[in-house]
Formats: structure tokens, C-alpha cells, sequence
């Protein structure tokens, strides 16, 4: 239904946010003089565009480069290729000048509510801070802003003095939700914003993320490493691998036609909590071997194949395009030579001990 | 790691001649530009002019700036021929010219010296080293105990209290008063042992005691961080005994951070020894530059400087090599 | 096939045979300056060999501090009381002496923990802490130690275990360093192996991984392990028995199967609504728990679950002032709400949202 909904949306509104070709690589420096010995290519070549009012989902496993991809589209990064377009306006390299609008329509949230907020600050002074620092008019004042806004995420609105360590996990995240919505953004790019909290915490933040998207008519890019808090926010979904985009679909397409090998892997290794399925959930589980291969030397063509079941010679000498495959519709894109297909019985499990 | 060293190495050379330069420019260049003659204040006012242009020239006091400073790294390196027509005098290498005082070559006069100051330094370093960490350790151990309240009493005063303060309350108490040392004096450690260690375990002490003071709650704070870490718990789990838990796992992780503080604190402690020196009346690198300084003897204080500034830099360099070998993160990282 | 795992507890002290690992009346406090912390209170669970527990809890909730005790790991504490009876094969820990229990401690019992990084001394190889754990329960000499550790470290499917024995915890990765950390806990052939949320810090991939690990060993080792996580899927994967702990307590306990598919405390329900899952399908919104956990210092009164509980006012003021008991046979159960309503509720409001 959500999904749906959102597709037509998604297809008529414009597009909030395109990246194209976009491109981070931190170099590596070593000696007195600073010489150039290569680099992380934290993120390499991505193309993604986010519709107006939708969310879009980034998981992938530490140091696919989803982080980095977060903090580009919201140029805390500058990028060392490709563009970041902001309601059409490119944005790329502008200077902190040009930034001040994007600073305004475009707010991040962090994983880690505890060390994104200033201890010595009130909660009142956090939330603030951007209104004042964007000179936005706040008709009743300022304090009748923020408190406003502590209601909003449910919120005490008299903690207004209180601060930051006189708060639990999940208030503390709310009070980052707070700040970010401040300057009624455009575009929120979350940070695994649930990671850090309780089970049952979790999901309050996640339904009050949820509430204010309807509210305000907000635009999400979620960045996740749990598939079922993406699947149950998102509305598209992209997967990345080492730096790159390696399946995008809808939602509901991707979960249940995965085609890219890893995101098949992804899925079947995501612990189903249902002791009755423990027996099939582990017969078809795809267990990766090996550990993810280095950002600075990423392997050539296709950079899952080290790991894949069912790579061929092609994989090593063709990277293969993001495009649709086995007639998917366009909006489902996989970047594999050899997609999973439908029916397609997956690699069973290896045993533990061998070599992993 | 080979050429992590060599790199090292040319860094420390690089900082001495950057040293040697700013020395010489302070102590030779500034009285030349603000008027004030070096050949002046080596042979003392009352000299006529025809003898004070011949240590001029002999000095070669005539020459442009940059001329001298290269004439000094030579005599640093090759030694130097101080000439006046005939009149020759040789300084062998390294060459760090003649007191303006007593006319002597200032390098056999302050080699002559450093036994004295490295006795005094290594003694005190390793006796602060040793009574700091384990007041440290037990510190952390006992904490909020008594013993952990003295200790951290006794670190405040040894941090707070100035050496000539320690320095005269020890000569009073334990020489003039009790007598039980004899009066603090350097005895060559080949000649007589016994005597070298009772001729200067007071100044240890004294110069000891402000550092130790910093060790000890550096290392109780350490510590203290460090048992909470989550692999003294993992050592605790497998079983180990208490005592290899706190002196192996424990310790090894205190002591890392140690190194480094320590080769910063080298330099302090140069300054802490002019004191010590002073004050128990020891005639070492300190005391002489602290009698050079008010003679104005420009050589022999460019010559301690230059001195210390080795010792600093070898020091750094050694700790720096240290730490790459203790802590395995630097040096794979 | 593990409904009966849990046997002992429910019978009156008798003939029967104590389970392998029996924790009874478990009670940890701590002293500290803001006031007592009442970390654990009065829990009781069972582990026989070969089986599997898992504790579910959000932080805070008592599950580390109930295993750390068990290990006897708060010895070292001087502000931890621990009160009650730990028996592990027939001895009681407890009031054992610190070097008997220093003895089964990475003996016969031992741990895994959360983050293998930092678990591990970065200045010693992961070899030597390898070595140096075995000898600690083996009088054996360098060489033979490390034989045995290079065995471990291939046992635990590490690649090139020579090497590997000589590198630093730094050098490996985080699926690699939590295999080395289980290779040094099973490297004395522990009956009971302690994991403490050994995959929170781990990619999912790696995750199934380390878990496919574990259930491997378990097999060939045959010991009992107790798995503390807050993650309900791996419970489900690999726990017998589960015990749910809040605020201290154990507030739900019984076979797998029974806590998941007939879930009894509204805690459980509320863990369960949390959660979104892959093998559902998907609904509109999820369904948490109000509030937040409690603080143990100052727990509330009666039911520590009452100020989240929808359900609290439904036995007069019970829960308020009274703290419920777990009763009940193999599934059992710390709430007032009388069983019929329990399974009503569930039925009709709380199964239709999960």
C-alpha cells in the first residue's frame, strides 16, 4: 500500500536530490612531504536520485561506504568526483556561502545520541542553536519555538533547562530529531539512527520518524545496517558493496526478488526470531566466507565476486552495469552478470570450521 | 622499520642545526647588531684597540654572520684553525671555541662536565621512575584508602614544592642537622662507587621527588582507567591470577604511556639539574651554565646548549623508537 | 527435546540430579555513591551440557551482570555484593574461595564478549594470549601451548593459523578477532561457555557466521552455553531455553519454542512488537513499548514493568505494591495478570500485531 502509493508519487513529483557519478576517495599520505601513495575509495561512482516525500533506504554492511554516501549528500563531505544536485541546484563544490540555504533544508541525524550532542549545553541551547545561527523568525520567541518542537518528538517541553546526560538513549535521539527538524528541512539524512537504542526504544523512534514524515511532508534517505528497520521505513531500497551501489529496487520488489548474490546472502543471513524456522531459516542461509576486501585496493570487475558462488571469468575482467536484469521493471536495477533468478536454488551453507 | 630510522635520524639532525642556529644567532648575532662587541667580553674593557682588532680577526668576529655560523658548523664537524697571521691556535673537533673567561677549549671543559649532570639525571630518573609507578600503582590499587589519600598528598606537595625549597630542607636536615650524608659532591662512579652513590643520592632525591610526584598520579590514573578496559576483564576470565592480571596485563599498558611523558619530561629535567646542581653545590653542566650565563661567557653557554639539545633530541628519538617497539598499533598502524 | 531442561528447578529439592549449571535466588548490588544498584535480583535459571540458554534483555536489564557473577567476576569488585547459590557441577561458587574459583574460571567455564577488540590486550599477540590462557589450567611448556593454540585457531576456521598466532588483535578483522577470542575460550575445553552479546558489534554476514560457529563447537565440545543478547532472532536461532530479564528480574522463562509462539509477560509482547522482521508481513506501524527502562537504583514499586505496562491497573493495585513472583512449571512467568486473561490478551490484541 505504502509502497504503491509511493511509486506514483515517486514518479510524478520531482526529484529532491540526485547524485550522479558520485565519488570519495580519502587519500593515503605518507612521508614528511605528504607524498600521495593511494587511497580509500570509500565511495566509487554512485548514482541515485530521491524523489520528493519518499524515503529511500542505504544498508549495507561497515565500510560499504553508506556513511560517507549520507555525509555527501549532505556536504559535510566535498566530494572528489561526481555532483550532488539539490532541487536542481548543484551543489558539489559550492563553498560554506552557497551551503548556508542547503544547511537549512537538508539536516542529518547520527547514530550515536550521546557524543552528537554538546554535555554542557541545555537541551533548550541544542535545539536553538540553528534557528538562531539561520536567523529564522520565531513569531513567539525562541523558547516557545524549541518547546514547541520537544512536544513534536514527545518530549517534556519543561526539560527545556535540562541537559543532555539527564536524558535516556532514546530521549536523547528524540532531542536529536528535535534539532534537525528545527529548520523544517526538506531532506532528512538519517544515520543509523536506531543502532544505538533499545529494542523497544527503537521502535518509538522509528514510528515517530514515520509520524513526522506525514506531517511535514519530509523526504528520508535512512542509512541502516538492519534490514527490517529498512524494509519496514523505506520505500526504495539500494544496496551498496565496497563504495558502490550493487542492487536498487522498491521496497517490496527487493525483498521479495532479490537478485543481486550479496543482497540474497544479506537477507538469508538476518536471524529469524522464530525458533520453529531455525532449521529451514539455517538450511538456506548463504554463508558468506572471507571478510570484505580493502577499499584501497578493490578487487577488479565486479568487487563481490571474491566472495560470490557464482562468479565466472567475466566477473574479474567486467564491472558490471547497475541496470535492470531478467525483465525487471526499470525501477529494479542489479549490477551482477549473473543475477539470482526467481526460482533459483542458492548455494547452501558450508560447514563453520572450513576455510572462513 | 630501516627507513622509519634513517627518516628519524635526518628529522634529529635537521632540529640540532635548527637549534645550533637560532643559539648562535641569539648569543653571537645579537650583540654584533645591537652594537655591543663580543671581542669586547673576551679580553674585558680595558683592552687596547690594536689587541682587541687582533681577536677579531682571530675570532674572525670580522666576518659577515652566515660566514661565522659556517665556521662554526665546521669546527662542530672538522674543527677550525683560529689564525692571526702567524699566530695559530688549533680546537680539534667538534670544536666549540675558547671561553671568553678563562680562555680554555670549551668542549674537553664541558665533557669534562657531563659525567657530573648524567650521574645526577640517571639517578634521579630511574629513582622517580621506580617510586613513582609503584606509588602510582599501589595508589590505584588501594584506592580511596589512606594510603591512597597520603600518597596523593605527598605527589600535590612534591608537584607544588620548588627544588631550591626541597633541595635546602634535605641539605639541612640529613647533613647539617642529623648528619647521616656526607656533604652532597660528585666522585667519579670508576674511583669510588660507594662514595658516588652517597655523594648524590640527596640531590636524587630532591630532583626525584618533583617528578615522581607527577608519575605516581599519572600512573594511578592510568591504571585506574585501566582495569576498567575490557581486556583486564578478559584476562580476569581466563583465569589468571590477580597478581599477573594487574603486574603483566595492567602494567604493560601503563607503563606505554609512560615512555612517551618521559622523553618530553627529559627537557625539564636539563632545568631541573641546573637547580639541583646549584643548590648541593655540584659542579656539573648546570653550574657552568649557570657561571657562564653571568659572565657572559657566550661559547660555553652556546656550548650547553647545544648539549642539551642533543641529549633532548637523542633522548626523543629513542623514545620514539621505544614506543614503536611496546606498542605493536604504532608500529604496524 | 529441551522442555525438560529445566526440571530441577521446578521440583522440590529431591533425588533428582542438579542441573550442570544451577544459579538459585541470584542477588548483585552494587554501592555507589548515587545510591545502591540493584543489578540482578533473585534470578534462578538451569543449563544442562550440550544445551543451550539464551538471556534476552535491553541494557540494564541484568543479563551481563548475572553472567559476570557467575564467572565470578565481581570478586574483584569491592563495592559488589553478590548473594544466593551458583553450583556448577556440584560445587557451589558462591562461597567458594576466590582461588577455587579463580581455577574453573577459563577452565571450565569461560566467556566470549561483545567487543572482540577491545577484549583483547593490544600489546600482546593474539598467540601469546592464546598461550598464556591455556597455561594458566595446563602445566605444559611454550612449545606445546602453542601447538594447541595453532590447532584452536584453525579449529575456529582462521586461515594460515601460523601466522595469525604471531599478529596483534588490530590485525585482524572483527569477524577473525571474535573467532580468536572463542579459539582462546574453548582452548581449555570449557563445560560452560559464557557468550555475552559475541555478535552486537559484527556484521550481519559475520553474525551467521559466529553463530554457525558456536552451534558447531557446542556439538563437538558438548558444552552448556548461555547466550546473552538483546537481539531476539539470535536467541531464536540458537537458545533451548529462554530466560527474559527486566530491570534485574527474570520475568519470563521457559522453552524456546513456548516463549516465542505463546509469548506470557506483556513485556515479551512489547519485544516482540518492537521488532520488524524479515519473515512477516510488513505492518503499517510497529509496536513499542511506552517509556523507557527503569534505573536500578530506583526501581519502581511492585512490578518494575508497571509504568510501561498497558495492562497495570487490571488487579487493583498489585502491581503497584506487590512484586510478582515467576511461577508456573516449565513456562514460567513474573506477572499478576491471571493466566486466562494473559492468553485472552495475547490472543486478541497482541498475536494479530506481531
Amino acid at each position: 500500500m505504502k509502497g504503491q502509493e509511493s511509486m506514483t508519487k515517486a514518479a510524478q513529483s520531482e526529484n529532491l536530490l540526485e547524485i550522479s557519478g558520485l565519488q570519495m576517495h580519502f587519500p593515503i599520505t605518507r612521508g614528511v612531504f605528504k607524498r600521495k601513495v593511494g587511497a580509500v575509495r570509500a565511495v566509487d561512482g554512485i548514482d541515485l536520485t530521491v524523489a520528493k516525500g519518499e524515503t529511500v533506504g542505504l544498508v549495507g554492511e561497515s565500510g560499504c561506504g553508506k556513511s560517507t554516501t549520507g555525509r555527501l549528500m549532505t556536504r559535510i563531505l566535498e566530494p572528489t568526483a561526481g555532483k550532488v544536485v539539490f532541487e536542481g541546484r548543484d551543489v558539489s563544490h559550492v563553498g560554506n556561502k552557497g551551503l548556508r540555504p542547503l544547511r537549512r533544508d537538508v539536516q542529518m541525524i547520527f547514530q550515536d545520541p550521546y557524543s552528537s550532542l554538546n554535555p554542557r549545553h541545555t537541551v533548550g541551547s541544542i535545539i536553538a542553536a540553528p534557528l538562531q545561527i539561520q536567523k529564522i523568525p520565531t513569531p513567539k520567541g525562541v523558547k516557545a519555538a524549541v518547546q514547541d518542537l520537544l512536544k513534536l518528538v514527545g518530549l517534556n517541553p519543561e526539560h527545556y533547562n535540562r541537559y543532555p546526560h539527564e536524558f535516556s538513549g532514546g530521549q536523547r535521539q528524540r532531542i536529536g530529531i528535535a534539532r534537525a527538524l528545527a529548520l523544517r528541512p526538506k531532506l532528512i539524512v538519517a544515520d543509523e539512527p536506531v543502532s544505538a537504542l533499545d529494542v523497544s526504544i527503537q521502535a518509538q523512534v522509528v514510528n515517530l520518524l514515520d509520524d513526522l514524515q506525514k506531517e511535514f511532508d519530509l523526504t528520508y534517505v535512512f542509512i541502516a545496517h538492519d534490514l527490517s528497520v529498512v524494509r519496514h521505513i523505506s520505500d526504495r531500497v539500494a544496496v551498496m558493496y565496497l563504495g558502490k551501489i550493487v542492487e536498487i529496487a522498491d521496497r517490496d520488489q527487493l525483498y521479495s526478488n532479490p537478485r543481486h548474490p550479496y543482497t540474497v546472502a544479506l537477507m538469508s543471513a538476518v536471524p529469524t526470531p522464530d525458533p520453529a524456522r531455525r532449521n529451514s531459516a539455517q538450511r538456506n542461509r548463504v554463508l558468506l566466507t572471507g571478510d570484505v576486501p580493502s577499499p584501497i585496493n578493490p578487487p577488479s570487475g565486479c568487487r563481490f565476486r571474491t566472495r560470490c558462488w557464482k562468479a565466472q571469468d567475466i566477473c574479474a575482467t567486467e564491472d558490471p552495469a547497475l541496470t535492470a536484469r531478467l525483465g525487471d521493471p526499470e525501477s529494479h536495477q542489479t549490477a551482477c552478470h549473473f543475477p539470482v533468478a526467481e526460482d533459483e536454488v542458492v548455494a547452501g551453507r558450508r560447514p563453520a570450521s572450513s576455510n572462513a | 622499520m630501516l627507513s622509519y630510522l634513517i627518516r628519524r635520524i635526518v628529522n634529529a639532525v635537521i632540529t640540532l642545526l635548527v637549534v645550533t642556529m637560532v643559539t648562535f644567532g641569539i648569543f653571537f648575532a645579537v650583540p654584533t647588531i645591537t652594537g655591543s662587541d663580543p671581542a669586547l667580553l673576551y679580553i674585558g674593557k680595558t683592552a687596547d684597540p690594536a689587541s682587541l682588532e687582533g681577536i677579531r680577526t682571530k675570532l674572525g668576529l670580522d666576518d659577515p654572520i652566515p660566514v661565522q655560523y659556517g665556521k662554526f658548523l665546521k669546527g662542530l664537524v672538522a674543527g677550525r684553525d683560529y689564525a692571526n697571521g702567524a699566530d695559530v691556535t688549533h680546537c680539534d673537533a667538534p670544536c666549540l671555541g675558547y671561553s671568553f673567561k678563562t680562555e680554555q677549549e670549551v668542549t674537553p671543559l664541558l665533557i669534562s662536565d657531563i659525567p657530573v649532570t648524567l650521574s645526577l639525571a640517571i639517578g634521579a630518573a630511574i629513582l622517580w621512575v621506580l617510586f613513582g609507578v609503584a606509588t602510582g600503582v599501589l595508589s590505584a590499587l588501594k584506592r580511596g584508602t589512606f594510603l591512597d589519600r597520603a600518597a596523593m598528598t605527598g605527589a600535590l606537595a612534591g608537584v607544588s614544592l620548588p627544588i631550591y625549597f626541597t633541595g635546602q630542607l634535605a641539605l639541612l636536615i640529613f647533613i647539617h642537622e642529623l648528619g647521616w650524608l656526607p656533604d652532597a659532591a660528585y666522585t667519579p662512579f670508576l674511583e669510588d662507587p660507594a662514595g658516588w652513590f652517597t655523594g648524590l643520592i640527596l640531590p636524587w632525591v630532591t630532583l626525584a621527588f618533583l617528578f615522581a610526584a607527577t608519575y605516581a598520579r599519572l600512573t594511578r590514573a592510568n591504571m585506574l582507567e585501566t582495569l576498567g578496559e575490557d581486556y583486564i576483564r578478559t584476562a580476569r576470565s581466563k583465569g589468571l591470577p590477580e597478581r599477573t592480571v594487574i603486574g603483566k596485563h595492567g602494567l604493560r599498558a601503563v607503563l606505554t604511556p609512560l615512555v612517551t611523558v618521559f622523553g618530553l619530561d627529559f627537557g625539564t629535567l636539563l632545568a631541573g639539574a641546573i637547580l639541583t646542581e646549584q643548590v648541593f653545590n655540584l659542579r656539573g653542566l648546570g653550574y657552568q651554565a649557570l657561571t657562564a650565563i653571568r659572565q657572559n661567557d657566550l661559547p660555553v653557554i652556546l656550548g650547553v646548549t647545544l648539549i642539551a639539545a642533543i641529549f633532548i633530541v637523542v633522548i626523543n628519538l629513542i623514545v620514539d623508537l621505544l614506543y614503536s617497539v611496546i606498542d605493536p598499533r604504532v608500529r604496524l598502524g | 527435546m529441551s522442555t525438560d531442561s529445566l526440571a530441577g528447578l521446578t521440583m522440590p529439592a529431591g533425588p533428582a540430579k542438579r542441573p550442570f549449571l544451577e544459579v538459585k535466588d541470584l542477588t548483585v548490588r552494587f554501592n555507589t555513591d548515587d545510591g545502591v544498584v540493584k543489578a540482578v535480583s533473585g534470578s534462578s535459571f538451569a543449563v544442562e551440557r550440550g544445551k543451550t540458554l539464551g538471556i534476552v534483555g535491553e541494557s540494564g536489564s541484568g543479563k551481563s551482570v548475572t553472567s559476570l557473577a557467575v564467572l565470578g567476576l565481581h570478586r574483584t569488585r569491592s563495592n559488589a555484593t553478590v548473594a544466593g547459590e551458583i553450583w556448577l557441577d556440584d560445587k557451589e561458587l558462591v562461597t567458594a574461595s576466590d582461588e577455587e574459583v579463580r581455577k574453573l574460571r577459563g577452565g571450565k567455564m569461560a566467556m566470549i564478549f561483545q567487543d572482540p577488540l577491545s577484549a583483547m590486550h593490544p600489546y600482546y599477540t593474539v598467540g601469546a594470549q592464546i598461550v598464556e590462557a591455556y597455561r594458566v589450567h595446563h602445566k605444559v611448556s611454550k612449545k606445546e601451548a602453542r601447538v594447541r593454540a595453532i590447532d584452536m585457531l584453525a579449529r575456529v576456521g582462521i586461515p594460515q593459523p601460523e601466522k595469525r598466532f604471531n599478529e596483534y588483535g588490530h590485525q585482524f578483522s572483527g569477524g577473525m578477532r571474535q573467532r580468536a577470542m572463542i579459539a582462546m575460550a574453548l582452548v581449555n575445553d570449557p563445560k560452560l561457555l559464557i557468550a555475552d552479546e559475541p555478535t552486537t558489534a559484527l556484521d550481519v554476514t559475520v553474525q551467521a557466521q559466529i553463530l554457525d560457529l558456536i552451534r558447531d563447537l557446542q556439538e563437538e565440545f558438548g558444552s552448556a552455553v548461555i547466550m546473552i543478547t538483546h537481539d531476539l532472532g539470535v536467541v531464536a536461532e540458537l537458545a533451548d531455553d529462554v530466560l527474559v530479564m527486566y530491570g534485574g528480574k527474570v520475568i519470563e522463562r521457559g522453552p524456546a519454542a513456548d516463549v516465542f509462539h505463546e509469548p506470557q509477560h506483556p513485556y515479551t509482547w512489547g519485544l516482540l512488537g518492537s521488532m520488524p522482521r524479515l519473515d512477516r508481513e510488513l505492518r503499517e506501524r510497529l509496536t513499542p513499548v511506552k517509556g523507557s527502562p527503569p534505573s536500578l537504583i530506583n526501581l519502581p514499586s511492585g512490578c518494575a514493568f508497571h509504568p510501561r505496562c498497558p495492562y497495570a491497573g487490571r488487579n487493583g493495585d498489585r502491581s503497584f505494591t506487590e512484586s510478582p513472583e515467576l511461577r508456573g512449571g516449565v513456562h514460567a512467568v513474573a506477572c499478576h495478570l491471571p493466566a486466562e486473561d494473559r492468553q485472552k490478551i495475547y490472543e486478541q490484541e497482541v498475536a494479530p500485531n506481531l
